[in-house]
């Protein structure tokens, strides 16, 4: 587009919006736009309700949880309930295990995926369209259908209950491959061309031109696989033996509950120190996960 | 998914500019940088997959001898008092409620706020559920479903009746699972509608505005079809993790009560893992593979028709 045409362009817009703005000004939008605000902010407050609800409930006495008529505070504010959690149950050694497996797996998942997609992205090479058509059909494959020879595989490797079982058979998907060679594609490629022109190997092709390029689409599959692990449950239910050695918080929960399913001030306390990691996480990372899902989405255009 | 390939075409290939030489070079080098994630991937997912296939067609005991059974274990689940015919109803059910509230829901929430002012904050809320542990999410609505829990006792202050136990009664356990799972899936799909809006081609909104399409008719007309190709993945993906529920019903009514709330892949977990047959537990598993296979399929051939593709 030349300046010329984007100036004609933004013209036109101020144009409509001004005689938008007129238009509400005058038809009397302002209340309209004013509930519709309101309404919204109420629903959002709905939504959110669940979550709200359980902060609270975690710092109730257990017998007032089901008082009649229901409030939301209850006649003392128990932190205690945090303390007894613990007590009962090693969710800081959850917590620990939970990290330990996400960034291994997230490691291994952005290394992996970004060198294919520089295969897939970058490079070229007979073939390669229809490899990539390949690597995208396993995305069909649910875990699902995986868990029962995965967890064969793991008997037979003799890695029942261990951490490699719980880091390896799943970072080697295509999502993260797919994803980042969305992002390499649009590379102009005389940026390549240039640096192996100056003499760059492949390899410092990519670690010194390509990689700090794609550190946006890094992040947003480094966060998305972390959640991803640290919110896995079906098969760490399957090849974890020992919760408290190698369980991660969802699987602590489960166990928990399990436990003191009667203690239902306990089991919210034990929710929110479940929830709290990826609640806090998202809330910082936010602009990189928001950003990267509707990448994702926007590919399938 | 495949949709994606379709953008895909490299214009490289046709740049006239790459010499033939550079070709055979990056050949050995893609190799290279391929290696680490075909080795992984023909390990952990090609293998398994075959394995997975294999392992339907034999009797295979966790601990014990392992003997060919033919096509049995295919023929037991559908044999009188098999749980899986009810898991596979149910999870056709689940699908078939799941898929079209979701994307209304989530399309029309969108639309609402974009046109807030708080429309960033309202994205990120909206999102926490996706990223909330699914056994957390399912522990906590249990105890929102709880007779004389909130939902019940609000219920009762307000208008003086009592709720049946919603998780314990046949009859409305599979919806109370439903609701949590749209709760739970909301904030995705709404994202990707979110920013499927934020880039709708203004020249071409503006350009109806001036034809003079206002309102429902630019939104009908003009909007939804510019964002079929949002609407097309959000589908395909939202149907695909319908068909795998398994850890919210799992923890929140194991199945029950009876099998009113039992899917095909607890039907699987638990053949596997509690009863020890894998066998018998990987030919649902294929059944469930095979379906996702057709529905995306049928998705896949049938987007030509109402997809707008730019």
């Amino acid at each position: 587009m030349t300046s010329k045409q984007i100036q004609a362009r933004t013209t036109r817009q101020q144009a409509l919006h001004g005689a938008e703005a007129a238009g509400k000004a005058k038809g009397g939008f302002r209340p309209l736009k004013l509930g519709s605000e309101v309404l919204l902010g109420i629903v959002v407050l709905l939504f959110l309700f669940p979550i709200i609800f359980t902060f609270f409930s975690a710092l109730k006495p257990n017998g007032e949880i089901f008082a009649q008529p229901p409030s939301l505070i209850g006649s003392e504010i128990r932190w205690q309930n945090f303390v007894e959690v613990f007590n009962y149950t090693p969710f800081f050694r959850f917590i620990f295990n939970g990290l330990v497996v996400s960034l291994a797996g997230t490691i291994i998942v952005v290394a992996v995926s970004s060198l294919a997609a520089y295969s897939f992205g970058i490079l070229k090479w007979r073939g390669r369209d229809k490899f990539m058509l390949l690597y995208l059909a396993t995305m069909m494959i649910p875990q699902e259908v995986l868990v029962i020879p995965m967890f064969l595989l793991m008997q037979k490797l003799g890695w029942i209950n261990t951490w490699q079982a719980l880091i390896l058979p799943w970072a080697f998907g295509a999502f993260g491959v797919f994803l980042l060679r969305q992002f390499f594609i649009n590379i102009p490629y005389e940026l390549v061309e240039a640096s192996r022109v100056d003499g760059c190997s492949q390899w410092r092709t990519f670690t010194r031109i390509i990689l700090p390029l794609a550190k946006p689409s890094l992040a947003v599959l480094g966060v998305w696989t972390f959640i991803t692990f640290w919110n896995s449950f079906l098969w760490p239910l399957i090849v974890v033996n020992d919760v408290n050695e190698l369980g991660n918080v969802s699987l602590g929960l489960q166990t928990f509950f399990g436990e003191h399913g009667n203690s239902w001030n306990l089991v919210m306390a034990a929710s929110v120190i479940a929830i709290l990691p990826t609640l806090i996480l998202v809330i910082i990372l936010q602009k990189h996960l928001v950003k990267g899902i509707a990448t994702v989405g926007l590919a399938g255009r | 998914m495949t949709a994606i390939t379709t953008n895909t075409v490299p214009r490289r290939d046709v740049d006239p500019a790459a010499p033939k030489k550079r070709k055979k070079n990056d050949s050995r080098a893609a190799l290279g940088f391929l290696t680490p994630s075909a080795v992984g991937m023909t390990v952990f997912i090609l293998l398994p997959t075959i394995l997975a296939i294999a392992t339907s067609f034999f009797n295979w005991p966790t601990f014990g001898e392992i003997s060919f059974a033919g096509l049995d274990n295919y023929r037991n689940l559908f044999a009188p008092g098999s749980q899986f015919t009810a898991a596979l109803i149910n999870t056709v059910v689940f699908t078939l409620l799941i898929v079209p509230i979701n994307l209304v829901l989530t399309l029309s929430t969108a639309f609402w706020v974009a046109s807030s002012r708080f429309s960033r904050l309202y994205r990120v809320l909206f999102f926490l559920p996706v990223v909330t542990p699914t056994v957390a999410t399912a522990v906590i609505w249990k105890l929102i479903y709880q007779p004389n829990g909130i939902v019940d006792s609000t219920m009762n202050s307000l208008f003086g009746i009592h709720l049946p136990n919603l998780l314990g009664d046949s009859s409305t356990a599979l919806i109370a699972v439903v609701v949590v799972i749209i709760w739970q899936g909301f904030g995705y799909n709404m994202l990707i509608f979110s920013a499927a809006i934020d880039q709708l081609p203004q020249d071409i909104i503006d350009a109806s505005k001036l034809d003079g399409a206002h309102g429902l008719t630019q939104l009908l007309r003009i909007k939804i079809p510019l964002l079929t190709p949002a609407i097309f993945f959000a589908t395909t993906v939202t149907m695909i993790s319908a068909f795998q529920l398994f850890s919210e019903p799992f923890v929140m009514t194991a199945g029950g009560p009876g099998t009113s709330t039992v899917t095909v892949v607890m039907n699987v977990y638990q053949t596997a893992f509690q009863d020890g047959e894998l066998g018998a537990a990987a030919a649902p598993a294929i059944i469930l593979f095979v379906l996702i296979l057709i529905v995306t399929l049928i998705q896949w051939i049938g987007q030509k028709k109402w997809v707008h593709y730019d």
